[in-house]
């Protein structure tokens, strides 16, 4: 078909088109500059704040009620909570935001293992919060821990994971073992040692299809936290292949796994929370923190059936805990400082700790009555204010390494192969230290 | 879009000397001028969308992460570059992890491909015949391809999970023990290549049967003359007239499987599926160049995955080409007659 067309026409046809093009391509070229939504958005006309929180497992605050709590005593301010299930995927979504600048929320949660690095390379990124906050009141290597070579402290220290030992009373009952905390302390006494002997006593009567252990990684990370050295020395070389502490957890859990003492779950895994609801594990190694995840998994059908007495041989040992910290690029900075100073004042960490177990890193909060006499109803109401106090008070002060948290993933991973595929302990610890090897070099 | 343009070289007036030409004429020429640079200039116009965009979105980012490839980049500063020349080749060459995920990536890819293409051909040769309801068939083939990977593979590892799974519920009723799918190096591989083959056998069919729609109706009528059954006339008429495309969903299929990564990293999520399953028994080179970058914090290595990914790719086309280039011309030899 063939079209005839006036000349001017033909003209102006082109002339659209080619303007249409360049501006379809101008329009491509700049769309993509706009920055994310970081929700914060500074006050808007009524003199309103939003601020937003990002965190990972749980903190508590959500239980405990306390971002209502502080609506209600700063009507001005609403605080957004953000979180993410597991601190592996939040963590480098956090180093992606820093990097970018973009994104962040107004208050960043920071684990323990990671918290090391953060404050070895992006301690910049974050307000000083020793200017605002009495770091004094926490227990003294919390504040240690997220001070920068400058003398800022960077995070506010949120709970402490004083070690205890969580156990199934009924399935106890069932196999014949002691359901009384204290006699179930005594038969632990010796330490790990007794652990695995009392697993081997549960393994004999033990109810079909249960097992004495979650996870022999727990165990692991447990001997590991009781000790000063962990996986660098003091001069922050990596020393983990030499550290004694890590070959007696690797042993321990090379030992449970060839008994079969465990059922060999990847802990916070679908599996591992399937395993608590139907109630097929008997002890779960428990951080202050592991409570609120027991009761959150095993859900109100177990209430009352479980139970918590301190550590096998009184280990005192610190397994995990966080951090909040106020990145400088948020547009509420100041507002920001003082939610977090409010959020870790000694009453509100009573607080979630009575909502949730999360143990006080802040010592003014020990002598409240909410911690010390407080009981955990889901655990047949056990002392937890004073089983944990005690542990506190003796936590050796640790050293901590950039790439902690990535030793103890891989580590734990590789236990779980020797649990679940019965990989030999020398194959798995090979396997192990590849894989922690490419993260350090 | 049926028009032809009409050619414009009539429009050119024979030179004159310029000042005895009227106003008129000299705008005529300057409009003249104006015909010819818009007839070579705008299509540059036209594509150069494309292009500026492939060079924003597309080149640079790729000559980029060579530059990476070369460096020592961690994920907590960015900023600090340190030159290491090609020892992050050097290093991923030498993990054996890298190797496990070279080999699980191909293994993947044909138990996802082979049977895909081969069901696709199939459900195309179907749908070629005259059927009620065909417009709503051939919908009802390509719905999968339209859910997204996430949510596919959330199901999927729903169906595959090993306790309380939809999958070994099943396989309870008929009387066999429960399969740990996610856990073993083949089920694992498995499991993946059939939320791979769920996805695309539709979206493959559909592009078979477009070319089996252009097929010339004669062909076949000149077959079934020569007494060809059906399934003789498919193998015969439509399976060498469909050569080109077959060619072509083979080369999409290996750059999608070469790149696999949402389906393993969701069949078991969490920190399971970052590293590929506990033995990285179903790490695919995008996981493990993920896993590099983003859990271990470097991405120097990661860089350099990708790079290899990349030769990888070109390696894979060069054998395909050479294969249907040998295809081709046996095929023309015998057509030729050319036996002894």
């Amino acid at each position: 078909m063939r079209i005839t067309r006036s000349v001017a026409g033909r003209r102006r046809r082109t002339a659209i088109v080619a303007t249409t093009g360049l501006t379809v391509t101008a329009l491509l070229l700049t769309g993509c500059g706009g920055s994310s939504d970081s929700g914060s958005k500074g006050a808007d006309a009524d003199g309103n704040i939003t601020l937003t929180v990002a965190d990972f497992g749980q903190f508590g605050y959500k239980e405990a009620g306390l971002f209502e709590k502080y609506h209600e005593l700063n009507p001005k301010i609403t605080v957004k909570e953000d979180t993410t299930a597991e601190e592996k995927n939040y963590y480098p979504k956090l180093l992606q935001q820093l990097n970018s600048g973009s994104g962040l929320a107004d208050v960043q949660g920071i684990e323990v293992g990671r918290i090391k690095e953060i404050v070895d390379t992006k301690a910049d990124s974050f307000t000083d919060l020793s200017k605002v906050i009495d770091v004094d009141q926490w227990v003294s290597w919390k504040a240690k821990q997220a001070t920068a070579p400058s003398g800022a402290v960077i995070g506010a220290g949120t709970d402490i994971g004083p070690m205890s030992l969580c156990y199934n009373r009924e399935l106890f009952e069932k196999a014949g073992l002691p359901t009384d905390r204290a006699e179930v302390a005594k038969r632990m006494s010796g330490g790990w040692e007794d652990y695995l002997a009392l697993g081997e006593e549960y393994k004999k009567k033990a109810p079909e299809g249960t097992f004495f252990m979650d996870s022999a990684s727990a165990m692991f990370n447990a001997v590991v936290s009781s000790s000063p050295e962990q996986y660098y020395d003091a001069s922050g070389k990596p020393v983990y292949k030499e550290s004694a502490s890590v070959r007696k957890g690797w042993n321990l859990a090379a030992e449970a796994a060839s008994k079969k003492l465990t059922q060999g779950l990847a802990q916070f895994e679908d599996q591992w929370q399937a395993a608590l609801r139907k109630s097929t594990v008997a002890t779960v190694v428990c951080p202050a923190w592991m409570a609120g995840q027991i009761s959150t998994y095993a859900g109100d059908a177990n209430q009352g059936k479980w139970d918590i007495t301190t550590a096998p041989g009184g280990t005192s040992a610190n397994w995990g805990g966080s951090f909040l910290a106020v990145p400088k690029s948020g547009k509420n900075v100041e507002e920001a400082t003082k939610l977090v100073k409010w959020l870790t004042a000694p009453e509100q960490q009573a607080a979630v700790f009575k909502a949730i177990g999360v143990f006080p890193s802040n010592q003014g909060a020990y002598e409240l009555p909410d911690v010390k006499s407080a009981t955990l109803p889901y655990f047949n109401n056990a002392p937890i204010g004073q089983i944990y106090a005690d542990g506190a008070k003796s936590i050796p002060e640790a050293v901590l390494g950039p790439k902690d948290g990535v030793i103890k993933d891989s580590i734990s991973t590789q236990i779980n192969n020797m649990e679940q595929r019965g990989t030999k302990p020398d194959a798995a610890w090979d396997a192990a230290v590849r894989t922690v090897d490419k993260a350090i070099g | 879009m049926a028009t032809s343009t009409p050619t414009r070289d009539a429009h050119v007036p024979p030179p004159r000397p310029p000042q005895k030409e009227p106003p008129s004429e000299r705008r005529q020429l300057w409009r003249s001028r104006l015909w010819r640079f818009d007839d070579k200039a705008s299509p540059y116009a036209y594509i150069a969308p494309f292009f500026l965009v492939f060079g924003a979105f597309g080149l640079y980012p790729l000559l980029y992460t060579g530059w990476i490839a070369l460096h020592r980049v961690s994920m907590t500063g960015l900023d600090t570059m340190e030159w290491v020349g090609w020892e992050n080749f050097d290093k991923i060459l030498h993990d054996p992890e890298f190797w496990t995920s070279v080999s699980n990536t191909f293994l993947i890819g044909v138990i996802s491909t082979v049977p895909q293409l081969l069901m696709a051909l199939g459900l195309a040769h179907l749908l070629n015949y005259r059927l009620r309801a065909s417009t709503f068939w051939r919908t009802i083939i390509l719905t999968p391809y339209a859910t997204s990977v996430a949510s596919a593979a959330l199901v999927f590892a729903l169906v595959f999970r090993a306790d309380g799974g939809l999958l070994n519920w099943t396989l309870g009723l008929v009387g066999f023990d429960p399969v740990n799918w996610a856990n073993g190096h083949w089920t694992s591989k498995l499991a993946i290549s059939i939320i791979v083959i769920w996805r695309w056998t539709g979206y493959n069919a559909l592009i078979y049967l477009a070319a089996m729609q252009a097929v010339p109706n004669d062909l076949y009528e000149a077959a079934s003359l020569d007494g060809a059954s059906r399934w003789q006339q498919f193998l015969k008429v439509t399976i060498p007239s469909l050569r080109p495309t077959i060619l072509f969903t083979i080369v999409i299929s290996t750059i999608g499987s070469m790149q696999l990564f949402g389906e393993p990293l969701l069949l078991e999520g969490g920190a399971l599926g970052a590293t590929g399953g506990n033995e990285n028994q179903y790490e695919t080179l995008s996981i493990y160049l993920y896993n590099y970058g983003w859990n271990l914090g470097h991405l120097g290595p990661a860089a350099a995955v990708a790079w290899a990914m990349l030769a990888l790719l070109l390696l894979i086309a060069a054998v395909n080409w050479l294969i249907g280039r040998a295809a081709r011309s046996s095929d023309s030899a015998v057509r030729t007659g050319a036996t002894r």
